[in-house]
Parts: C-alpha cells; sequence; structure tokens
C-alpha cells in the first residue's frame, strides 16, 4: 500500500517537472505558432548555467535566480534573432533551424564546460528526507513538487486574471485578430519567449541535482516534454499541466507493474489514444 | 634463361628494397573514437591515453615513425563504417584502434578486416567478437564486455550474499550484462529492472528496491543514467542500507559528476588508479602531468594499446607489412601492462584481472576509488570456446 503511495507521489513529481518544460513550450507552439526544439537546450543550459552561478556565488539561491535571468536573456537573444525572421515560415524550416540551434548549442556547451559530466548539489537544507506515512522520502523531491506548482499557481493566476493573461489566451486562440487590434506582437512574443526560456531553465537547474548536468541532457527530456504538449492541446497551460501529471504518473506507475518493455511504451500509447478521439488535445486552445 | 633470372633476381631485390623502407618508413595508425555526444569524455580518455604512449615512445611506437590519425565516430555505426574505409583505403593505415563502443565496433569489424588493417579495440568486446565471429585481424586489450558483470556476480556469491535486485539498461547490452552477473552468481534474483535508455529520473525503480529489501543491488548503467541513479539512490537515503554493487557506472569520468553519493558503493574494474606496479604508477603520474585530469580505465586501456603496440612491433623488427609476423607478435605480445598481468587468449581477448574497488571519502574531502581486492586472476571470457581462429 505504502509502495503505491510512493510510486504515486514520484508519478507526482517526474508530472510536475514535465509540467516546468511543457508550459512555456505549449506558450511558445500555441502563441507564436513556432515550433521550438530548442527548447530541451534551454533546459540544459539552465543546468550549466546554474552550476557555474553556485561556483561563482557560493549561493544556491543566487544561482538559480542567475541562472534562470541568463536563460531567458538567451532565449530573448533566439527569439530575436533566430526566431523572428522564423514566423513566417513553414514549420519545416523551423524544425530545421531550432534543430540547428541544438546541435550549436550542445558543441557551444562543450568548448565551454567540456564533455565531462557536472555535478550540482542539493543545499545541505534541501538535502534528507521526511517521514511520509512510514516512507523515507527525498524533501529535494517534495520541494520539486511544491516549487512547480507554486509556478502553476502563478501562471494561472497570470493568465487568467492579468491583461497580459488575456493577450496571451487571445494569441493562442487567434493571432491575426490581435494583431488586428493593435497590438504588439512584437513584445507580447518576445516575453512569452523569455518566459518559456525561463520556466525550462528552471526545470533545468531544479532537475540537476537529482540528474548528470551533461551535453545533451535536454534533448532526451524534449521528446517528452512534446508528448505533453500534444496531450495537453497545443497552447494550453491548463492542459500542459493535466497531460504532465497524466503523463508523469501513467509512466512511473507503468514502468513498476508492466512487464519489461511494456512499461516504456505505454505513454506513447496513451497518447496515440488521446489523439485517436481528440485530435486536438485535452484542452486545444482554439476549439 | 640465365637473363630471365637474373632480371627476376633484380626485380625481387629492388621489391624487398622497396618494401624494406616502406616498412622503415612509419606505421600508420587510426583512432576512430567517439569525440562528440554525451559520451564524448569516453573517447577524448582513450585519445589521450594512446597519445601519451606515443608521445613516451618519442613518437615512435616500435622505434618506428608512428603516424596516427584521429576521427571522431559521433557513436554512429554508419559513420563508423565509411571513416574506417576512408582511413584503410585512402591512408593506407596498418591498425584502427579508439573504438569505445561494441555497436560501433561491430560495424568495423568488417571494413578493416577486407583491407587487411589490424583492428585493435581499447575497450568494446561483444560476445560475436569474442566467439563465433572471432576474427584474425581483431584483437581486444580491455575485456569481453560480460566480464565486469561477471567479477561482480563472482564476487557476491563469494561474500554469500544470497539476495540481490539487478538494474540494467533495456538493450541487448543490458541484458548480456544481467546474463553475464548471473552467470556467476547463484543466489536469487528478487527483480530486474530494465529502465528504457536514457532515462532520467529512476524514483520508481528505487522505491521499488526498497520494497523488494534485497541484500544488495547490482547495477549496470553507463554514463549519465549511472550518475543520474547512483545520486538518487543516495538522496532516497538506501546506500547504507542496502549496498550498491555496479559496473560501468561509478568509474574516473563520472565520480567528479556522481560526488559524495557514490561514496560506499563498489565497483569491478580491470583497472585504478591506485593499482599497485610501476607501469601504473608511471602512467597515472605523467597523464596527470601532461593534461591536468584524472585518467580513467578508457584512458589506461589506450594507454596499454599503444604499448602493446609498441612491443609487437619491437618482436617484428619495426615490421607491420608482414601482417603474419605482427599478428604472431601480438599474440605473443610481452609488456608491462598497467593493469597487473596480461596475456592474450586464443580469441585474441585478454587473460587478466578484475578488482574490486570501493568509493571512499578521503581526509580531506576527495571522492576516490581504492581497491579493495583482486576478485579474478587471469580471467578468460565465456566465448573463447565457440571461436575457431583462422590464420591470416
Amino acid at each position: 500500500m505504502s509502495l503505491i503511495f510512493e510510486q504515486l507521489l514520484n508519478g507526482l513529481q517526474f508530472g510536475m517537472m514535465l509540467f516546468l518544460m511543457a508550459s512555456g513550450l505549449t506558450l511558445v507552439v500555441g502563441i507564436m505558432n513556432f515550433i521550438n526544439l530548442a527548447h530541451g537546450t534551454l533546459y540544459m543550459a539552465g543546468a550549466f548555467f546554474a552550476v557555474t552561478f553556485q561556483l561563482l556565488t557560493g549561493s544556491y539561491l543566487a544561482a538559480v535566480g542567475l541562472a534562470v535571468a541568463s536563460t531567458a536573456l538567451l532565449g530573448l537573444l533566439i527569439e530575436f534573432l533566430i526566431a523572428q525572421p522564423l514566423y513566417k515560415r513553414d514549420h519545416l524550416d523551423q524544425v530545421l533551424c531550432t534543430f540547428g540551434i541544438i546541435l550549436f548549442l550542445n558543441e557551444l556547451a562543450r568548448v565551454i564546460w567540456g564533455s565531462a559530466p557536472l555535478r550540482m548539489d542539493a543545499p545541505v537544507w534541501l538535502d534528507g528526507s521526511v517521514d511520509l506515512a512510514g516512507i523515507a522520502y527525498p524533501v529535494y523531491r517534495l520541494a520539486i513538487i511544491a516549487v512547480s506548482a507554486a509556478v502553476a499557481l502563478a501562471l494561472y493566476v497570470v493568465i487568467t486574471k492579468t491583461r497580459l493573461g488575456m493577450l496571451i489566451r487571445a494569441g493562442a486562440s487567434d493571432r491575426t485578430m490581435i494583431v488586428g487590434l493593435g497590438v504588439n506582437i512584437q513584445l507580447l512574443y518576445g516575453l512569452v519567449f523569455a518566459v518559456g526560456a525561463a520556466l525550462a531553465a528552471l526545470a533545468g537547474l531544479l532537475a540537476a541535482p537529482l540528474l548528470a548536468v551533461q551535453v545533451g541532457m535536454g534533448d532526451h527530456v524534449l521528446i517528452l516534454t512534446l508528448v505533453v504538449v500534444v496531450i495537453g492541446g497545443v497552447g494550453s497551460v491548463q492542459g500542459a499541466l493535466l497531460a504532465a501529471l497524466l503523463v508523469g504518473v501513467i509512466d512511473t506507475v507503468g514502468r513498476v507493474t508492466l512487464p519489461t518493455g511494456f512499461g516504456n511504451i505505454v505513454i506513447y500509447v496513451l497518447m496515440a489514444m488521446i489523439l485517436f478521439w481528440r485530435p486536438r488535445g485535452l484542452f486545444p486552445s482554439n476549439a | 634463361m640465365k637473363l630471365k633470372s637474373i632480371i627476376a633476381a633484380t626485380a625481387a631485390t629492388v621489391g624487398l628494397t622497396v618494401g624494406a623502407m616502406a616498412q622503415a618508413q612509419e606505421v600508420r595508425i587510426g583512432l576512430l573514437t567517439t569525440l562528440t555526444g554525451p559520451l564524448a569524455a569516453l573517447g577524448q580518455h582513450a585519445r589521450d591515453g594512446f597519445a601519451l604512449a606515443v608521445e613516451e615512445a618519442g613518437g615512435k611506437l616500435g622505434g618506428v615513425t608512428t603516424k596516427v590519425m584521429v576521427e571522431d565516430d559521433q557513436l554512429r555505426p554508419d559513420v563508423a563504417v565509411q571513416l574506417a574505409t576512408k582511413l584503410a583505403e585512402r591512408e593506407k593505415i596498418d591498425i584502427l584502434t579508439g573504438v569505445i563502443f561494441s555497436n560501433v565496433a561491430m560495424a568495423v569489424v568488417k571494413p578493416t578486416a577486407e583491407n587487411r588493417v589490424f583492428f585493435i579495440s581499447p575497450n568494446a568486446g561483444p560476445s560475436a567478437l569474442a566467439g563465433k565471429q572471432c576474427s584474425p585481424w581483431f584483437y581486444s586489450t580491455a575485456w569481453q564486455n560480460d566480464q565486469p558483470h561477471e567479477a561482480m556476480g563472482a564476487h557476491l556469491q563469494a561474500e554469500g550474499v544470497k539476495k540481490v535486485y539487478l538494474v540494467a539498461p533495456n538493450y541487448n547490452a543490458g541484458k548480456d550484462a544481467l546474463n553475464g552477473f548471473k552467470r556467476s552468481f547463484k543466489g536469487t534474483v528478487l527483480g530486474e529492472s530494465y529502465p528504457s535508455m536514457n532515462q532520467l529520473d529512476f524514483a520508481a525503480e528505487i522505491s521499488q528496491i526498497r520494497a523488494a529489501k534485497p541484500d544488495a543491488v547490482y547495477v549496470f548503467l553507463s554514463g549519465g543514467m549511472g550518475i543520474n541513479f547512483t545520486r538518487q539512490y543516495a538522496q532516497a537515503r538506501l546506500t547504507g542500507e542496502i549496498p550498491m554493487y555496479s559496473a560501468f557506472t561509478v568509474d574516473a569520468i563520472t565520480l567528479p559528476a556522481v560526488g559524495e553519493a557514490a561514496v560506499g558503493t563498489f565497483q569491478s574494474n580491470l583497472w585504478n588508479e591506485d593499482l599497485d606496479n610501476a607501469a601504473n604508477r608511471r602512467f597515472v603520474a605523467a597523464f596527470k602531468k601532461k593534461y591536468d585530469y584524472l585518467p580513467s580505465n578508457y584512458a589506461a586501456q589506450s594507454y596499454d594499446t599503444a604499448r602493446m603496440i609498441d612491443a609487437a612491433l619491437r618482436a617484428t623488427g619495426g615490421k607491420i607489412n608482414d601482417k603474419k609476423a605482427f599478428a604472431a607478435a601480438m599474440r605473443n605480445v610481452k609488456f608491462d601492462s598497467v593493469r597487473g598481468p596480461f596475456a592474450f587468449n586464443s580469441n585474441n581477448f585478454p587473460i587478466g584481472n578484475f578488482y574490486l574497488l570501493e568509493t571512499i571519502k578521503r581526509a580531506d574531502g576527495k571522492v576516490e576509488q581504492v581497491t579493495r581486492k583482486t576478485i579474478l586472476t587471469g580471467a578468460k571470457d565465456a566465448y573463447f570456446g565457440e571461436c575457431r581462429m583462422e590464420g591470416l
């Protein structure tokens, strides 16, 4: 019984991590109609920046802040230099170009940080475990759940209660119309891209103490993130949250209950089933 | 008649002279290894270890001018085949080495043998090449892939461990690894977990292990997977509770990224930095001095490969054009290996020792691996009986 509870908690934590990634990507894809494969690379950048800033400043919180800010800047740079000219081009061009960014930034990271994996340690005050109904659960994993939940709440408030959120929702459902209404779409795009990058960086640096910080670490996350975005419905943060939790829990439970091999494909089966009945995802933003 | 034989004799002499000159000129070596992608550090170690040995020989392995051409296989068999073919046909290499990964090794076995190029693998040792598909053109200077797992199985068996839980990635080498482990471990396997390749989070597997309550857990997860698992295992506070044993998971390359999470875990390997032999002490000191980082077993194996080529070339008087003579010199090669005793088995795979390493934290806070004991002495792989070695 406690094993099931523990696995559900594991699934929840994994799902929340995926949500941080997927919420940024779903906005970029949904609002700008821009397929950004380099989203995983921003996740890697967040982790590398955090390791570096932690070494430089000696403070975990400062490293978190600086890494998120630097990655947001990197996101803005990518948006300005590379994404802008591609908004009007078709998806294939965008995929090719952002794939190029992955290759370029991966190699750049190798030049700067080397090919040996790096380590980021969780701060001492998040080290250790707590007793949850008889299971010793790592505090750090609970902290990930808490931070992600706070981000989800903040995104919900911004998107449903503010003027900016209204513009974002409007952008996701009808881009042409909001340009027609005189909204500075350039500014909105830049902002969304930067927020997406910041969220990816947050996901990357939160994962860093659990994972090896190394070149290419974002590439595998990207695939799962795309699955979440597609299941949730492109452009919908609410859909991304539900899909991320669904994928996190089903993947975790599937891996330990189904025979080897089946557990690893269960989320792709889930995606196929959902797309069969709801081709635009669970919460299509422009339905 | 007389004239004819004079011409023939002259031609033979000229031919011999030209041949001898070519032999005296140089030995050409292609170093095909993985230098990009997440596992590039392994290739970097192999390249640097080899270069160190060539430098120590004054740029002349076996007294012959040595030309090393480095290429990046990108861990892609298709790319590796192209590069191996190019090196063999255009660069006229005598020896190909550097290959770390077995899928790459399997891909370049054919193009090297067809071009009469010796393929001396410093790491990859797939079972096929040790057994049915063994070849007089292929040598492994490290191990057959299953051996570190067999060694750890033997160790846990000898320690009287009764119940284990096994973890390996869900691909052929993962299954082979656990089969290798089970070849020498006869106790109960409570569970086997095969996470998918490049899985990031092992929370689910770790919860299962905790619930299964084994005496020990044995893990084969290379590269980033191994780092992630070891750290998450320690974060779950299991390292002290259920001892973790592994191979290819915690090594000199991954240890800096694993950090203190690895303290108290055990590994099997054919080499460690602290192995107490003269060749190794010299190698470790020279490597640190030249490259300013710690060598791994991949660097050691590649260093050994170059020194083995050096010894074989000395035995043939620096000649490699006589392929039969060089092959014979390789099979009977005598050199001071950094791993301790070394000899080739009938399948051109090594007969060597395997060691138990423990990761510890020194008083000054540095985390490092120390050799605890020799698990297997003069170990042979499980496949050499299937090998019918042909002549060249």
